[in-house]
C-alpha cells in the first residue's frame, strides 16, 4: 500500500466508527420528542448489551480444546460471589482478576 | 478554588475510581495492540494515530490487517462499519443521559466505546458532582488509558518486563459485574436473558468472528415483539 492508500483506509475506520457512534445523536434530535419505540430501546437495550458483552469477552474460549473454558468459569463465578457479597465493583474486579491470572498462569 | 475549578475537580476525583478496571484492562489490551502493530512492521505513529482516530480496540486489530492487505476501500469501509454497529445500540441507550451536555456532548459520542458506555450508563454521578463533566471525564480517562497502553507496547515492541497474562480479564468481569447489577435491578430478567441467549445462540452458529451482527438481530426482534410485557415489566419497576 502506498502512504495514500494507508491514509485512506485509516480514514474509512474512522468514518465507520463516527458514523455508529454519532447516527443516534442526528436521527433523534433533541428538539423532537424521541419516538416512543425508540425510547423503549433506549430502557430494554442496555441489559441485553451487557450480556451481549460477556459473551463478546468470552467468544475466544474454547470449551473443546486446552483448559475447557474452566479457568473463566471459575473467574466469573468468583467475581459474581464476590460482587454479591460486598457490592463493591472495584474489589469484585480486581479479586476476579487476580483470582484469574493465578489460574492461568500456574494453575491450568 | 472558584466555582468552576472545583466542579472541575470534584468530578474528576469521582469518575477516576470507577475507571481503574478499564486502566488495567486498556493498559494490558492497548499494549498488545501496540506490540502486534510494531511486530506487523508498522512505525510507532501508526497505532498512535489509529487510537485517537479511530479509538474502537476491536477495529483497530482489523485495521492493522487491513492494512497489511491490498487496498480495498469499499471492503474496508462496510468490515469496519459490522464491526463497529453495536455502537447503534449505545448512542440509543445514550440519548437521554447525553441531552444537553453542550460542547462536552461531541466528546462523548465520538469516544463512546464499549467501555465508556458501561460506565455512564450504568454509574450515576454522586450527589454534588457535575454530570457532565463526570461522564466527560470517565470517557477521557478511558481514552488516556487506551493511547497510553497503546503508546508503552508501540515504544518497547514487545519486552515486558513481567507477565500480563490474564490480566486482560478485568474487561469480562467489569461487564459481569454491570450485568449483575443490571439483573438484580430489573423484577423480570426478559431483557438480560435475551442478550444473552441471542450472543450464544448466534456465538454457537456464526463462529467467533461474524456473530455480532445477528445478535444485533435477534436483540432487536425479540425486543420488538416482546414489546408489550417487556414494557410492562420496564414500567413496573
Amino acid at each position: 500500500m502506498t502512504l495514500t492508500q494507508r491514509i485512506v483506509t485509516i480514514a474509512l475506520c474512522a468514518l465507520a466508527t463516527l458514523i455508529t457512534r454519532f447516527l443516534p445523536f442526528l436521527v433523534f434530535s433533541p428538539q423532537r420528542p424521541t419516538p416512543k419505540y425508540i425510547q423503549y430501546l433506549g430502557k430494554a437495550l442496555p441489559a441485553a448489551i451487557f450480556g451481549m458483552l460477556v459473551i463478546y469477552c468470552l467468544k475466544n474460549v474454547s470449551l473443546f480444546t486446552g483448559s475447557h473454558g474452566l479457568p473463566e468459569l471459575l473467574a466469573i463465578a468468583a467475581t459474581a460471589a464476590i460482587h454479591l457479597w460486598k457490592r463493591q465493583m472495584l474489589l469484585s474486579v480486581a479479586g476476579g482478576t487476580v483470582f484469574y491470572m493465578i489460574l492461568v498462569q500456574w494453575v491450568f | 478554588m472558584s466555582g468552576q475549578k472545583g466542579k472541575i475537580r470534584r468530578a474528576l476525583t469521582a469518575a477516576f475510581p470507577h475507571t481503574i478496571p478499564i486502566l488495567a484492562g486498556f493498559l494490558v489490551l492497548g499494549m498488545s495492540y501496540g506490540v502486534y502493530a510494531r511486530t506487523s512492521g508498522f512505525s510507532f505513529w501508526v497505532p498512535m494515530t489509529m487510537a485517537v482516530a479511530i479509538f474502537g480496540g476491536s477495529l483497530e486489530f482489523v485495521a492493522v490487517s487491513m492494512l497489511l492487505a491490498p487496498f480495498a476501500p469499499v471492503q474496508t469501509f462496510l468490515a469496519a462499519l459490522m464491526i463497529q454497529a453495536r455502537h447503534l445500540f449505545y448512542g440509543i441507550s445514550m440519548l437521554e443521559r447525553y441531552k444537553g451536555m453542550g460542547w462536552k456532548k461531541l466528546y462523548l459520542i465520538y469516544a463512546l466505546c464499549d467501555e465508556t458506555f458501561s460506565i455512564n450508563y450504568a454509574v450515576r454521578a454522586p450527589e454534588g458532582v457535575d454530570e457532565g463533566w463526570f461522564m466527560f471525564f470517565v470517557s477521557l480517562l478511558d481514552q488516556s488509558y487506551w493511547l497510553a497502553g497503546t503508546a508503552l507496547g508501540a515504544a518497547l515492541g514487545g519486552v515486558i518486563p513481567f507477565s500480563t497474562e490474564g490480566l486482560d480479564f478485568a474487561m469480562t468481569a467489569l461487564f459481569v459485574v454491570i450485568f449483575l447489577d443490571q439483573w438484580q435491578k430489573e423484577s423480570r430478567h426478559w431483557t438480560a436473558l435475551i442478550g444473552l441467549g441471542s450472543a450464544l445462540a448466534c456465538l454457537t452458529a456464526f463462529g467467533p468472528d461474524d456473530f455480532l451482527i445477528p445478535t444485533m438481530v435477534c436483540i432487536l426482534a425479540l425486543l420488538t415483539l416482546l414489546r408489550g410485557p417487556i414494557e410492562r415489566g420496564l414500567d413496573g419497576q
